[in-house]
């Protein structure tokens, strides 16, 4: 056991805050909104430029050409955490295709596709869910038809976020409706201005679009989008999954909103007294505390393993069922202590926090049913963690 | 950075378990739980050649002179057995004896068993109180810990002022759920108090701590017991383990008992290195466990159906186990408190 970092590691925690702190001015701001705004693009080269994302991503593609560092990527992260400035952008093409692409593309695909999705030029959406599949995402029924060097698609997607502002779309299509559920999927790029294409707005419980749906009919799309081979589509997916069940429930992110937590409980009076002075308040505080600093601990296990190249077993299969229930508690707990101020939403003068506990509240049991929901993540505990039996398969009608 | 147990970690907890599958196994647990006295001295035994008494005492007094997490693990690996053992009292008592290398060293050397009369540190009722006056302490302490055979007791006033005692012989036992452990009514009338430490912040959080990780491998095992079970019982024409509401119950279970393991490691290696977040960990360790393992108790109960309510699976000796840990130095509830405490959080 030891939690120190070696010399070289703190030299390198030490450049990474210099070179945050130095360049503040350069950093967007609130003000600086929306997809492929300017300032934003050239903060994330700026920060490609230094190693700072897209860190282990070859020169060649348009990345920094470092090593991969487990310690190097954390210390990063906890970097951006302590300095309050903008983080890296995100989104589905940065931390889906690019790896996606990194493994399995075709040097053409990486060329024309890496660089300007790193750097924020080029938006993506995903294509998997549909209508009728969610959580069994093998039974998608999209279909692509092939007409000489194309395919012709026709079906329709759902929970495609940025599916209005993505310039392309990474896709999961039937190509093969004879095979076997999982042998007759295509994993498939194309433009979202290709004609055919209709997304409309999927309005959520917090009130706003953070979901679309997508219809194509009669889609002609090149072949050339196919990423790996026809019909292997599913091995390409899972292999993005991967990816995807990672980034829901970071421990770092959960203890960052509860220390936003404890600064409204100490800031926010009731009768005049502080929130945090109501014992029972107190107590659901400490009682979340505890399950944030185990979260934290049990991150510092998986990346332990990850160092050691070994598998992190059952604290790395618990990470999104406990880490988005956590947060959702978190969000529970500060409507609980603003109490009636808690129901505010949206607007108003009396407002706490622009609103975003409530929101919080809703996007986050948002995250609890998407990216594999929490009975989804119970099963694969069970059966990967526990090494329980599988549910038998119906016997075929 | 390595966030993870030693090789030489991994050994220690590897062969306490092989001496506790024997020593301490169900059978042996049934009839030290109804006072065989040939059972109780065939684990105490054991575990007494295995070196535990020396474990925590520095090696200038004879001691092996390990740190805390090596603590954890002996009582996580003592929780899975639900092993009754002098090794929570010898601990807490090398852990305040640090400046009394006479008391040490015989507790290194097995001459010093050491009982705990701590509960008034935290919680006082009907009348319970130790006082102490020119040197000898008075009074009476309620849930004794390990009391019975011990040589001496380590007896805390409610100020928080702690004694080092010879063993007296004015005790009464209480009967708690749990059998396998034993709790006594102390009284005391002028017990020459030969060291007097202080109970600080730091070593109510170890006594809790080690109590968490107790719970730790008490839930452990009924989480193994209860996939076990499903994994071999059918109904219906398949094993149960096969249902999801019953593999949904186990994955539950694993996904809240897992953090604490980390919580665990981590609040004993912050004491170790005298990190100051240490105590707040270790209080938070044992509100975690504490919940974590009632839920556990309660769920491993029920994937066993009505055969886990029976004495005939012996499950309930775990479900008492994690019971009593759950009140021991303090409720959840007492623990989070002390937390806040110690952040500061307190008007």
């Amino acid at each position: 056991m030891k939690l120190d970092l070696a010399p070289e590691y703190e030299a390198f925690r030490a450049e990474v805050s210099g070179t945050l702190a130095k360049n503040r001015h350069l950093a967007p701001t609130a003000e600086d909104k929306g997809y492929k705004n300017p300032k934003r693009i050239a903060w994330q080269k700026f920060l490609i430029e230094h190693g700072l994302t897209a860190r282990t991503i070859p020169r060649e593609y348009g990345g920094y050409g470092a090593e991969p560092d487990i310690l190097k990527a954390r210390i990063i992260a906890e970097e951006f955490a302590r300095s309050r400035m903008p983080g890296p952008m995100a989104g589905q093409g940065i931390s889906m295709l690019v790896p996606t692409l990194l493994e399995l593309g075709t040097e053409a695909q990486k060329k024309a596709y890496i660089r300007p999705t790193i750097q924020g030029e080029m938006i993506w959406c995903q294509g998997y869910s549909e209508p009728g599949a969610g959580s069994d995402l093998a039974a998608l029924r999209t279909s692509a038809v092939e007409d000489g060097d194309h395919y012709v698609i026709n079906g329709s997607k759902i929970w495609t976020s940025t599916a209005k502002q993505a310039d392309m779309i990474f896709c999961l299509v039937r190509t093969d409706p004879t095979a076997k559920k999982h042998e007759g999927i295509t994993y498939i790029t194309f433009p979202m201005s290709t004609p055919g294409i209709e997304v409309r707005p999927l309005v959520d419980m917090t009130g706003t679009a953070n979901f679309n749906e997508v219809f194509f009919t009669n889609v002609r799309v090149p072949k050339s989008g196919v990423i790996f081979a026809p019909n292997k589509g599913w091995q390409v997916a899972n292999a993005t999954l991967t990816h995807e069940r990672g980034m829901l429930g970071d421990p770092n992110a959960t203890k960052a909103r509860f220390l936003e937590l404890v600064t409204l409980m100490k800031a926010e009076t009731v009768n005049g007294q502080r929130l945090i002075d109501n014992p029972v308040l107190r107590d659901r505080l400490i009682k979340l505390q505890a399950e944030v600093y185990a979260m934290q601990a049990n991150g510092l296990r998986i990346t332990t393993s990850r160092l050691k190249g070994e598998p992190a077993g059952l604290a790395g299969l618990i990470v999104k069922l406990n880490g988005c229930d956590l947060n959702h508690e978190i969000a529970r707990l500060a409507i609980d202590a603003l109490g009636e101020f808690g129901i505010l939403y949206e607007d108003g003068e009396h407002l706490r926090a622009d609103g975003s506990w409530q929101w919080r509240y809703m996007y986050d049991l948002g995250l609890i049913i998407g990216g594999g929901t929490a009975q989804i993540q119970k099963n694969i505990i069970a059966e990967r963690g526990l090494d329980m039996p599988r549910e038998p398969k119906l016997a075929k009608a | 950075m390595e966030f993870a147990l030693s090789e030489d970690q991994r050994l220690l907890q590897d062969s306490l378990k092989g001496v506790l599958a024997g020593a301490a196994s169900l059978d042996q647990v049934r009839k030290i739980a109804v006072g065989d006295a040939a059972a109780i001295s065939a684990l105490d035994d054991a575990l007494a050649e295995f070196g535990l008494a020396s474990l925590l005492v520095p090696e200038d007094a004879g001691g092996l002179g390990l740190g805390l997490l090596d603590a954890c693990l002996v009582q996580e690996a003592l929780g899975y057995h639900i092993a009754p053992s002098r090794f929570l009292a010898n601990a807490l008592a090398a852990t305040a004896l640090t400046d009394f290398p006479d008391l040490l060293t015989l507790i290194a050397a097995g001459e010093a068993k050491f009982g705990l009369a701590l509960t008034e540190l935290v919680s006082r009722r009907d009348g319970a109180a130790l006082t102490a006056e020119k040197g000898k302490l008075s009074g009476k302490s309620l849930l004794a810990i390990s009391v019975d055979g011990a040589t001496h007791l380590l007896a805390a006033e409610s100020g928080g002022q702690l004694h080092a005692i010879e063993a007296v012989l004015d005790i009464v036992p209480m009967q708690t759920i749990d059998r396998t452990r034993t709790f006594h009514e102390v009284k005391l009338a002028g017990a020459k108090s030969l060291a007097a430490p202080k109970a600080d912040e730091r070593f109510l959080a170890i006594a809790r701590l080690l109590v968490a990780a107790d719970t730790l491998g008490a839930a452990q095992a009924m989480i193994d017991k209860a996939v076990a079970y499903a994994g071999e019982r059918q109904q219906f024409g398949r094993v149960i383990g096969s249902f999801q509401a019953v593999k949904h119950m186990c994955a539950e279970m694993a996904a809240k008992l897992e953090p604490g393991r980390a919580l665990i490691w981590h609040a004993a290696h912050a004491l170790d290195i005298g990190d100051a977040e240490g105590p707040v960990m270790a209080n938070l360790a044992k509100s975690y466990l504490a919940e974590a393992g009632t839920f556990i108790a309660r769920t491993s109960t029920e994937v066993h159906g009505g055969m886990g309510f029976t004495d005939l699976v012996g499950l309930h000796y775990w479900y008492k186990r994690i019971g009593v840990n759950r009140q021991l130095f303090g409720s959840p509830e007492q623990a989070r408190e002390s937390a806040a405490g110690l952040q500061g959080l307190l008007a």
